[in-house]
């Protein structure tokens, strides 16, 4: 048990410890690498734009460290991290489901008269 | 009073963070199939929703002004140019949200820095290391994918450049700022050698993109995409932020694995796109090319129609040429038509045809083209044997028989389309200047093949006007 506790206590801040966090991450990659690695040629680039809307999330990075953060320039930084963060979440996610409308709406109106 | 701690309660979050973490999973899987797909990106949207929403009722957060601020430009310029932005420019969009995602880490780090520096406490190495890891990451793949945007957008050649120096100057930009890095970590506090680290690791995006030629684009942005979930993971760590570090990681995991798909299809190392590759030998190669060039044939659209409408079996070979002249609803019109008369008609898809994997896909279930008639290689390959007119519109690389044959082309060993085994080749082209690889193509001289000459929407508009008069 006091690895674990020295562990908790090193990593600072509020929470997760480090092995905690790494023990995360190591399961989140295979998460990644399982969920990916079945999907057709033809749904790479949604799929691509998809996972390139996530990635976005790195909006919250600016949000937690906003209120702390004093001095114009730290502000004006996280305000334009937020803002790029905004931009790939909400264009990322966006523009994935214009591509894919277009494989989805083609099926359904074929449904009736396939070959 | 009770309910608003209760929201603000960490596990409380936590739990809002699992609860994101599970529909982004459940998103990205619902993207294996056409069918869900669109629900599957829906339901990833709402993961996300949660999470900010988490973010937002953890204790302390504030300037909600700031906030505010960032969030309504970024909408701002978000949906705009998501909704307007057309079908063939997708993959330089998707770069460049791609690079402000980049960006957005990059920033984040440095304000992570600063605020321990001016604290006066000294950040553990368990903090410090991520963070710099995010910069390096995030400054690499914000500046990357800027100079990808560009040359997708033509702004810049999309040709490959050759840079004096090439890949020992690369080494040395990431050398200094690993450099800087570890002289950071070591224990010296500088906000200067922290905005270093930052240009070097910016210059470096520049340069090892720069060179890189437009046919392997797909494969750069894939490898840009990953770079910015690692950092949005290592960025995770820094902050202790389990939602950071999730769908980071998930990015980066999945992003790599998509790229290593992509440049196996292309028979190329990753390494071999980022150092090396196309950049090499182009001036032998195009007079290798030279020599194996000779009379091309050009036809007319009346005699080309003629031999559509009289196929068995056409395929429609795509490439980023239709996307460039915007002609898949007029090729989608022209298959149609076709079939109406009783050919049978399909579409070859190389895995890489285009800028971006599935690009051609894309654009033709835009033009409402059949799902099930968009082959791909491995199965369209045995089919060319029995194809009486191969209609190439575009494409150039991907059909390239030097890729089997000529062992110093820079394509050699990429896996093609076997159009050359097809009855009859026609091949739909703006001039005979070659592919973004930069090399001659001998199936241009093949005697089987014909040249249409012209923008690709105006040539298959004349073919099917040609079809219907018969």
């Amino acid at each position: 048990m006091t690895p674990l506790i020295f562990a908790v206590e090193a990593a600072g801040d509020s929470g997760t410890s480090l092995v905690t966090e790494l023990a995360i991450l190591a399961l989140a990659a295979f998460v990644g690498f399982e969920v990916i690695s079945k999907v057709p040629n033809t749904l790479h680039t949604p799929l691509m734009s998809g996972t390139n809307a996530i990635h976005g999330i790195v909006l919250l990075g600016g949000l937690i460290l906003i209120g702390p953060a004093d001095g114009v320039l730290e502000d004006a930084l996280l305000v334009i991290a937020i803002a790029f963060g905004t931009i790939n979440v909400v264009g990322g996610f966006l523009v994935t489901d214009r591509m894919l409308g277009m494989f989805k709406g083609r099926r359904e109106d074929r449904r009736g008269g396939g070959p | 009073m009770t309910f608003a701690l209760f929201l603000q309660d960490q596990a409380f979050i936590d739990v809002l963070y699992i609860v994101a973490f599970v529909l982004f999973i459940i998103g990205l899987r619902m993207l294996r199939g056409p069918r869900t797909a669109v629900r599957g990106n829906q339901v990833a949207a709402v993961g996300m929703a949660v999470a900010v929403v988490a973010t937002l009722l953890i204790e302390g957060i504030g300037d909600w002004g700031l906030i505010a601020a960032g969030i309504v430009v970024g909408t701002a310029i978000g949906i705009p140019s998501a909704r307007s932005v057309k079908m063939t420019a997708m993959p330089q969009m998707v770069a460049l949200f791609n690079g402000v995602g980049g960006g957005a880490v990059a920033l984040i780090a440095v304000v992570e820095y600063r605020e321990a520096l001016e604290s006066g406490t000294d950040l553990p190495l368990d903090a410090l290391i991520p963070i710099l890891f995010a910069a390096i990451i995030g400054s690499i793949s914000f500046w990357g994918s800027n100079v990808a945007f560009g040359k997708l957008q033509e702004l810049i050649t999309g040709r490959p450049v050759r840079l004096p120096g090439g890949s020992a100057v690369n080494a040395l930009l990431a050398l200094v700022a690993i450099g800087l890095a570890v002289v950071i970590a070591a224990g010296v506090d500088s906000q200067l050698l922290f905005w270093l680290i930052l240009l070097f690791a910016g210059a470096l995006g520049v340069l090892a993109v720069l060179p890189i030629g437009g046919a392997d684009m797909p494969v750069v942005i894939s490898t840009l995409n990953a770079f910015t979930g690692l950092s949005a993971a290592a960025a995770g760590i820094a902050l202790d932020n389990v939602a950071l570090i999730v769908a980071g990681m998930i990015v980066g995991a999945s992003g790599s694995i998509l790229t290593k798909q992509m440049a196996d299809a292309m028979n190329r190392s990753i390494g071999n796109v980022f150092f090396g590759g196309f950049g090499g030998g182009d001036a032998g190669t195009g007079a290798a090319g030279a020599t194996a060039g000779g009379m091309v044939k050009p036809t007319t659209a009346a005699d080309v129609a003629i031999q559509l409408s009289y196929a068995r079996l056409v395929v429609i070979v795509p490439g980023y040429g239709m996307a460039v002249a915007q002609a898949q609803r007029a090729v989608a019109d022209l298959a149609s038509e076709l079939e109406r008369r009783g050919v049978e008609v399909l579409y070859a898809i190389h895995p890489v045809a285009g800028r971006m994997p599935g690009h051609m896909n894309v654009l033709l279930a835009e033009a409402d083209v059949p799902y099930e008639q968009l082959k791909e290689m491995d199965d369209i390959n045995s089919e060319f044997a029995r194809t009486d007119v191969a209609l190439v519109i575009g494409a150039n690389d991907v059909i390239n028989p030097a890729a089997r044959t000529v062992t110093d082309s820079p394509i050699y060993g990429m896996p093609i389309l076997d159009v050359d085994k097809a009855a009859s080749v026609i091949v739909l082209k703006r001039s005979m200047s070659s592919g973004f690889a930069g090399v001659d193509n001998p199936l241009f001289y093949d005697s089987k093949t014909s040249m249409l000459f012209g923008d690709a929407k105006t040539s298959v508009g004349d073919l099917l006007a040609e079809v219907h008069a018969l």
